[in-house]
């Protein structure tokens, strides 16, 4: 059984069809990547699997399971976790708060705990707190933890963000463009990163356009156009296909890592 | 000197009240993007309430009583009308907050009628006086500006301490992210409806003895307390606590000061209006941050 499934999805806006018959499926302990020019549909596709937005047509199921009309949250508590493209902090609180606001859904006391049972909250409260510097640690932000997100440069936001996804222990993660806005440096630092989550059994969906990331850390690559899948395969399949050959140097795109 | 003092307290004890409207207009407001106009309601409800129970029941647990049954109006008010909004614009939500305090004070003139009624002082009676540098504030004062305290301090503990208080503020500064970090948002929004309700209701309770209360008490009460926020700035709970101390301070003083008293309440106007058009994003505020809460 694949991790994740996706069977004959589409999604229009107005009369511009966004997505239209895109099936394919993640393996588990894959990357998996997405790429495709502008428009392709690629955060739309990310936005129907985390929930945010519903598919007109098809179906989706993780862990054998039907997610596709699951709200968010429910998403994210069966194991799918996602980063955004444009960040999304939370921008009034320290690093270590947004890191263990993701581990909120593997908290167990509610409310009414939280008010009643006071030793028990704070034993809690505790062993979040470790764990969330844990996952700072692990993307090398531990001696930020009591800096205000703010404060931070764009490419410690994005692995703050990051670490808030990997807080919830995800099965499956979505990371939407994430080396946009990052020096080569900082993309090979996130590329090793990448594997390093791979390697500790997190599934890894991702949508990128830095070609020569995507070429180097995926096992399985799937190319949208318009909306539609038009090639998967192995980084060296892509690379040989000839409709993506012609779609990509047909303009759009000048990839010149392919 | 002793006036002065007197009418500081009589400006604080008002001020925290307002505070208290301000604090519940601001827990909504920040996790849903909701203007509640019916959180003076809350205060009414909760002191008509306490004074029903208090016929059959001591004080301290008709108030706790009041708090409870007013509470849990808020969720259900909010899981009744908010809920089930299918992609509702915040103008809409706000209209419904308009209609939701017109029914409340009716059902409120149907129940309790036209009379002003006071739960009785909690310690001591109308008379009782506590001597503070020459002038005679009622010991009721201290419980007001007690219980206010506390509800702030217990209101910042819960924010900023716990899993579900930093859930909330995490709904209430990226609510896309916060239900992608596994957050029940549509849960959140009720929790915050209870509080708001929970907390007005306890206000409503303590400055009962002080103020009276009557069927419509809510509606000056979330004026003033929508002004203390706006003071404040919008959305932040804390600004808006000093917010609420600033307007009641600015209402006792402008009558020290000898405007006639009967144009009291155009001082909390005034300054609601001076807030508008010169600084929108509040006192306590910086540009950046009200640009997030317009990004809602």
């Amino acid at each position: 059984m694949s991790l994740l499934e996706v069977q004959g999805i589409a999604r229009a806006f107005g009369g511009v069809q966004a997505l239209q018959e895109v099936s394919f499926a993640v393996e588990t302990g894959q990357i998996h990547a997405v790429i495709g020019p502008n428009g392709a549909g690629k955060t739309t596709l990310f936005n129907i699997i985390s929930g945010l937005l519903r598919p007109h047509a098809g179906r989706i199921t993780f862990l054998g399971r039907d997610i596709t009309a699951l709200p968010p949250h429910r998403i994210s508590r069966a194991g799918i976790a996602r980063t955004f493209q444009t960040l999304a902090l939370f921008e009034n609180m320290t690093v270590l708060e947004n890191v263990m606001v993701g581990r909120h859904l593997r908290s167990h006391s509610g409310a009414v705990a939280a008010a009643l049972r006071l030793p028990r909250q704070l034993h809690e409260e505790k062993r979040i707190r470790e764990a969330a510097l844990g996952y700072l640690s692990s993307v090398g932000l531990f001696s930020k933890a009591e800096a205000p997100v703010s404060a931070l440069s764009f490419g410690q936001r994005r692995l703050v963000e990051l670490a808030r996804a990997l807080a919830t222990e995800p099965r499956l993660l979505l990371l939407d463009e994430p080396a946009s806005g990052l020096n080569p440096r900082e993309t090979d630092d996130l590329a090793q990163l990448i594997r390093r989550v791979r390697d500790d059994s997190v599934t890894v969906l991702l949508v990128e356009h830095d070609m020569s990331m995507v070429m180097d850390i995926s096992d399985e690559i799937l190319v949208l156009h318009y909306g539609r899948p038009i090639a998967s395969g192995s980084p060296a399949e892509i690379r040989a296909d000839p409709e993506v050959i012609a779609i990509y140097l047909g303009g759009e795109f000048t990839g010149a890592a392919c | 000197m002793s006036q002065i003092v007197q009418f500081f307290f009589s400006g604080l004890t008002l001020g925290s009240i307002y505070a208290v409207v301000a604090l519940g207009f601001n827990l909504i407001y920040s996790t849903t993007g909701i203007l509640n106009f019916a959180q003076g309601e809350f205060l009414m409800l909760g002191g008509m309430t306490a004074v029903t129970l208090a016929r059959f029941t001591p004080i301290p647990v008709a108030v706790v009583g009041a708090v409870v049954i007013v509470t849990l109006c808020g969720g259900v008010l909010e899981i009744l009308f908010f809920r089930r909004l299918r992609r509702p614009t915040v103008l809409q939500m706000i209209i419904i907050t308009i209609g939701l305090s017109i029914v409340i004070r009716e059902v409120a003139l149907h129940v309790w009628d036209e009379k002003v009624r006071s739960l009785s002082y909690f310690t001591g009676n109308e008379c009782s006086s506590v001597r503070v540098l020459g002038a005679g504030i009622s010991p009721q004062v201290f419980w007001v500006l007690g219980t206010v305290a506390l509800v702030v301090l217990l209101l910042h503990l819960f924010l900023h301490r716990s899993l579900v208080g930093r859930a909330m503020r995490a709904c209430a500064s990226n609510p896309e992210a916060a239900m992608l970090a596994g957050i029940n948002t549509g849960r959140m929004r009720t929790l915050a409806f209870m509080l708001s309700a929970g907390i007005g209701a306890l206000g409503g309770c303590v400055i009962s003895p002080i103020t009276m209360t009557q069927y419509d008490s809510g509606a000056g009460l979330a004026i003033k307390g929508f002004a203390a926020a706006m003071l404040g700035g919008l959305g932040r709970p804390m600004p808006g606590v000093l917010g609420g101390l600033l307007v009641g301070l600015a209402e006792a003083f402008s009558v020290y000061f000898g405007m006639p008293a009967a144009y009291k309440d155009a001082t909390a106007f005034g300054i609601l209006v001076a807030v508008l058009f010169v600084r929108p994003q509040g006192l306590f505020s910086s540009g950046e941050l009200q640009a997030g809460a317009q990004e809602r």
